[in-house]
């Protein structure tokens, strides 16, 4: 029987303590009323060994040459320790560390995780994760609602470039609530500062590097939001804060909230998930911000450790009146992406953005100098560009991913309109020489 | 036994209530209540100015395992919040009724304090909230 | 006992893992205003270094993998390895989430299958594998009820009914969704009272919360009746499947009269809880509730697995994460389902249940005092030590502390608060008999000790890396990031 140790001596025993002459009288309580299960339509169990052929095939289906898509979800280097060390039973199995002293390794884990996110992103403070980038800008909103103290306005300004898929999967999460975010057009692929008049804006969204790999002009963002008496919620992509300049440091006052998705820090791309979102914040907003929290304290003997804290906000204690009815959140994924900001280091991580930037420069500089092929915008980028290739991009795009297996980009035009002719594309650190070549001329080909 | 003066007004939501000398009531919670809490490690104030109506919340209580709503027991506005609980939360645990109060409000009526709870029915009040638990 | 220092501490400017460091590129395309003025910290260490620090951290964690973890309402069966070989391959991990469906057909096929095989156990109509969590699960419920009511014309309904012991995400996704949440007794016996459910439903009901098992660790026995009461009022059942491991197999939330329910992949599905997540927390639906389920869901056309969206489901509450869910867990629960199939889904409950009777029992002829004597016990039950408590000055805590030190993971405790100092304990179906009978020792042993010695309890975790940690210290003085000044 998988996965039950039961002799059928237990199993005799067992049922002479209890005292029934069967399983099937311990469930006597469920009324005779309520139809039996009828799981005929499932096969029968197989083996671990049948399980990994049927699944190694499928698996195998769906391996492709390399990846130029970015939007979101980046083919990362990720060294070989990192899984290893989260794959190991006592990251993996563990429950949420409420047993503090039973669950050091995980609570000092998220310590540092929460000093590195903070350091990243120039923030206060960081909690232990959220699901994901785009339920990670919803809870972002959220909070900067409740911190807004100035206005009752429910209304968010979103900058034309943020991340699709994150607004829109926010607009599910926080629609209930009588939130009204307001999404302005780009203007050239980049937010255009004071354009329109909102009103009362408890908070204005900023993605950097945007949507469209172009840098937003966030020190001006940043003051206008402030300006306008709303908080300001930075967007960002961790691994590019290792050059970038971090949201706490954007403007007069720098940001307020700071969210985004942790997946280039070591986690697989994995069908997008799962990954992790994060959430820093001052140090003031703290009390405002959703998901586990975990603090340095003392134990009885008076030796370092540390603990979950400040859970009174959370749902378990707060219940109706919590900051979010987050629970489970995304700890394995830390647990990688701890370790992989711990190996691949300041030095490895600098590199890794540079790299990738430079990859990409080379990728866009190669293919619009074959006069095919331009930037779709104009402006600095950093890791991933939009080219125009003077056509339709998804007919493309089909065509080297069917013909080639190359993963040429993200088809701009499936989420904005005007851009069909527009692909995006993204060479990490990752790419070879070889790879970068055969992309371009590849590409080339196609065009021609 | 639940130390509960007698100077004071009570709700049976816990906090207590005390005329000021300027006819202002000084609101905290009671002996009981700290004790039920334990360690109180934060409190959330209302602001300055605002009005509350009786039984509207008025600011937050919070211990390591619990957190607990503060409610107004007269209608009015916030004139005074005590800023030393910022920094000193466990003033609600050690003086629950002097140096731990938490805000005070400027009554509409000062009538209303008298629909609230007097020291030995607080109490019995008390007693038998212990016993349905 | 001896501190683990910090990553931080074990760094040194300009120390790295040279194997893991690429070439840098140039960056002075870049205008200087864009770029950060002084270097994040973060930690300069060998690879080595990181190594033995995580490791080192590693041993500090109780684990399923390491004890046994009898944590109520968690489930914390074992995680076959087999299921997280099964999602490592390179074609699953390396799958962009924009790769087009025409090369994804082995992904789309396993998210497909466990659709079908997730609809069949929860006999319901339709399934979506979007939400994330358990939590994220209850949240798309809520909005799809509030979209089948407003689909109606039925806008004035704003009350979600709750159980006062339900789970905490139960009342705190109700708010997130813009309803009340009201609370509805429990009686004496662990069933809901049902005359306070008669007199709460009414014009206002959007629709009811329930576990079943309850959180009272007791089968609702009249969920037939409530079932209808609500149904009469307009409102609709959801089912809250973080208990679905005690009836799997056997009975099914869809024939019980529920309309909707999240089941917990991280608990049932055997996938690992890996400190806290990730989770995926899959919802199911019948019929009424098919045109708004969470999008993408994976469907067929032509011979081909397809991502069926807002076209498809025009009547959507949209998507709840950037892609497409926690895709690696679902691979993982398939992978379980596969092995267990229908034969072994059967046993998941009858064994889980046969522990959990087993434990309740040799617990209550050792003299424990079980929270519903009268009552079976599910996949798990209740335990009260109030009785040690006022004899012996110690607190269900200072038992939960005092069991680590027999290696033994604490049970859940405090929850419900309805019953006083409590231990709900979930054995699970994956123990053996001979655990059991250890717990069942330990526990003795420990109370012998409240008898006579209760600072072996006050004082415990006595064996562990750190002895108990000061709460109320962490969140007065709080100490969140390391700073280099801070030692």
């Amino acid at each position: 029987m998988p996965f039950i140790p039961h002799t059928r001596a237990d199993v005799s025993e067992m049922l002479a303590s209890i005292g029934v002459s069967h399983v099937e009288e311990l469930f006597s309580e469920i009324p005779e009323s309520i139809e039996r299960a009828d799981l005929f339509a499932i096969p029968l169990g197989i083996s671990e060994m049948e399980m990994l052929r049927v699944l190694s095939n499928r698996a195998r289906q769906d391996e492709l040459g390399p990846c130029f898509i970015g939007a979101g979800c980046y083919d990362h280097h990720i060294p070989a320790a990192v899984w290893d060390l989260a794959s190991r039973g006592e990251f993996l199995t563990p429950y949420t560390p409420y047993q503090a002293e039973a669950s050091q390794g995980t609570l000092q884990l998220l310590y540092e995780f929460q000093t590195m996110m903070s350091s990243l992103t120039g923030m206060d403070v960081a909690n232990a994760s959220v699901y994901d980038g785009g339920s990670g800008l919803a809870e972002a909103i959220l909070m900067a609602i409740r911190c807004n103290r100035n206005t009752k306005s429910k209304r968010v300004v979103i900058c034309g470039a943020v991340n699709p898929f994150y607004l829109r999967a926010a607009r599910t999460l926080v629609g209930s609530q009588g939130v009204e975010l307001v999404h302005c057009e780009h203007v050239g692929g980049r937010h255009a500062v004071g354009l329109d008049d909102f009103g009362e804006v408890a908070a204005v969204v900023v993605q950097q590097p945007n949507f469209f790999g172009l840098l937003e002009n966030v020190d001006e963002i940043t003051d206008w939001a402030a300006s306008k008496k709303a908080l300001l919620i930075a967007v960002v992509n961790p691994m590019t804060l290792a050059v970038l300049k971090p949201p706490g440091d954007w403007g007069e006052g720098g940001a307020d909230i700071c969210c985004g998705d942790g997946q280039p820090l070591g986690v697989p791309m994995s069908s997008g998930g799962p990954s992790f979102g994060f959430l820093c914040t001052r140090i003031k907003y703290v009390r405002q911000m959703p998901g586990r929290i975990v603090g340095r304290t003392t134990d009885s003997g008076g030796s370092t450790g540390y603990t979950l804290t400040l859970q009174a906000r959370e749902q378990h204690i707060r219940r109706a009146k919590a900051t979010s009815n987050i629970c489970t959140n995304q700890g394995l994924l830390v647990t990688a992406a701890t370790i992989y900001l711990s190996i691949i280091g300041l030095t490895g991580l600098s590199n890794v953005a540079s790299a990738s930037h430079a990859n990409t420069r080379y990728v866009v500089d190669k293919l619009c100098a074959s006069g095919l092929v331009s930037p779709t915008f104009d402006g600095s980028y950093f890791h991933e560009c939009a080219i125009n290739l003077h056509r339709d991009a998804q007919g493309v795009f089909d065509e080297l991913t069917t013909k080639h297996k190359i993963l040429a980009g993200f088809p701009l035009g499936e989420a904005f309109d005007g851009l069909e002719s527009s692909l995006l594309v993204c060479a990490t650190e990752k790419r070879s020489q070889e790879e970068l070549d055969f992309f371009c001329r590849t590409l080339l080909e196609v065009l021609n | 036994m639940t130390n509960a003066p007698s100077d004071v007004k009570y709700t049976n939501t816990h906090e207590w209530a005390r005329i000021d000398e300027d006819q202002r009531v000084v609101v905290g919670i009671s002996d009981y209540a700290q004790n039920a809490l334990g360690d109180v490690v934060y409190v959330e104030l209302p602001e300055i100015g605002i009005e509350v109506s009786a039984s509207q919340e008025a600011g937050v209580v919070e211990s390591v395992k619990a957190a607990s709503d503060i409610y107004a027991p007269v209608s009015g506005s916030i004139v005074a919040a005590n800023e030393e609980l910022e920094n000193a939360p466990e003033l609600l645990n050690t003086d629950p009724y002097g140096d731990g109060w938490i805000f005070v409000i400027q009554p509409h009526d000062t009538g209303e304090l008298n629909a609230l709870l007097d020291a030995e029915s607080y109490v019995e009040f008390c007693e038998s909230e212990d016993e349905g638990h | 006992m001896k501190s683990e220092a910090t990553i931080f501490e074990r760094s040194r400017t300009n120390r790295a893992a040279g194997a893991q460091v690429p070439e840098a590129g140039s960056l002075a395309d870049i205008p200087s205003r864009f770029l950060r003025e002084s270097a994040p910290l973060l930690p300069e260490v060998s690879e080595l270094q990181a190594i033995r620090h995580y490791t080192n951290l590693s041993h500090q964690n109780f684990a399923i993998d390491r004890n046994f973890y009898p944590l109520g309402s968690c489930t914390m069966k074992y995680n076959p390895r087999g299921t997280h070989r099964a999602a490592s391959q390179p074609g699953f991990l390396n799958r962009h989430p924009l790769t087009p469906v025409g090369v994804s057909q082995g992904t789309l096929e396993c998210l497909f299958e466990l659709q079908e095989i997730l609809t069949i156990v929860t006999g319901m109509d339709a399934v979506s594998l979007a939400p994330m969590a358990g939590a994220q699960g209850e949240l798309a419920g809520l909005l799809m009820i509030r979209a089948y009511h407003q689909s109606r014309g039925d806008e004035d309904r704003d009350e979600i009914i709750v159980p006062t012991a339900a789970h905490g995400t139960n009342p705190a996704t109700a708010t997130m969704c813009g309803y009340k949440a009201t609370e509805i007794r429990v009686g004496a016996d662990g069933d809901v009272d049902l005359d306070h459910l008669r007199q709460l439903v009414g014009p206002k009901t959007a629709g009811i919360m329930l576990t079943n098992p309850s959180t009272c660790a007791v089968f609702e026995r009249q969920i037939v009746e409530m079932s209808q009461i609500v149904h009469d009022a307009g409102g609709l059942l959801y089912y809250d499947g973080a208990n679905l491991n005690a009836i799997l197999g056997k009975v099914c939330p869809g024939d019980m009269g529920f309309d909707v329910l999240h089941l917990n992949l991280h608990k049932t599905f055997a996938t690992p809880h890996g400190g806290g997540g990730p989770g995926a927390g899959p919802v199911a639906v019948n019929g009424r509730l098919v045109p708004f389920l969470p999008i993408p869901i994976v469907g067929q056309r032509n011979g081909q697995f397809e991502w069926f969206g807002e076209e498809e489901i025009p009547k959507t509450i949209g998507t709840l994460s950037a892609f497409m869910g926690n895709v690696g867990i679902l691979i993982r629960a398939l992978a379980y389902s596969m092995m267990l199939g229908r034969n072994g889904m059967n046993r998941v409950a009858d064994f889980a249940t046969l522990n959990a009777n087993y434990l309740a029992m040799e617990l209550e002829r050792a003299g424990f005092k079980l929270a519903y004597p009268t009552r079976k016990a599910t996949h798990e039950f209740l335990i009260t030590l109030d009785e040690e408590a006022k004899q012996f000055g110690v607190r269900a805590m200072d038992f939960a502390k005092r069991l680590l030190d027999f290696d033994i993971h604490a049970p859940t405790t405090y929850f419900p608060l309805l019953v006083p100092e409590c231990f709900l304990i979930e054995p699970t179906e994956t123990e053996t008999k001979e655990q059991l009978d250890e717990f069942v020792k330990a526990m003795m042993q420990i109370r012998a000790e409240a008898e006579t010695d209760p600072r072996m309890l006050t004082e415990a975790p006595h064996h562990q890396f750190k002895k108990r940690l000061d709460e109320v210290k962490a969140a007065r003085e709080l100490d969140l990031v390391w700073k280099p000044d801070s030692d």
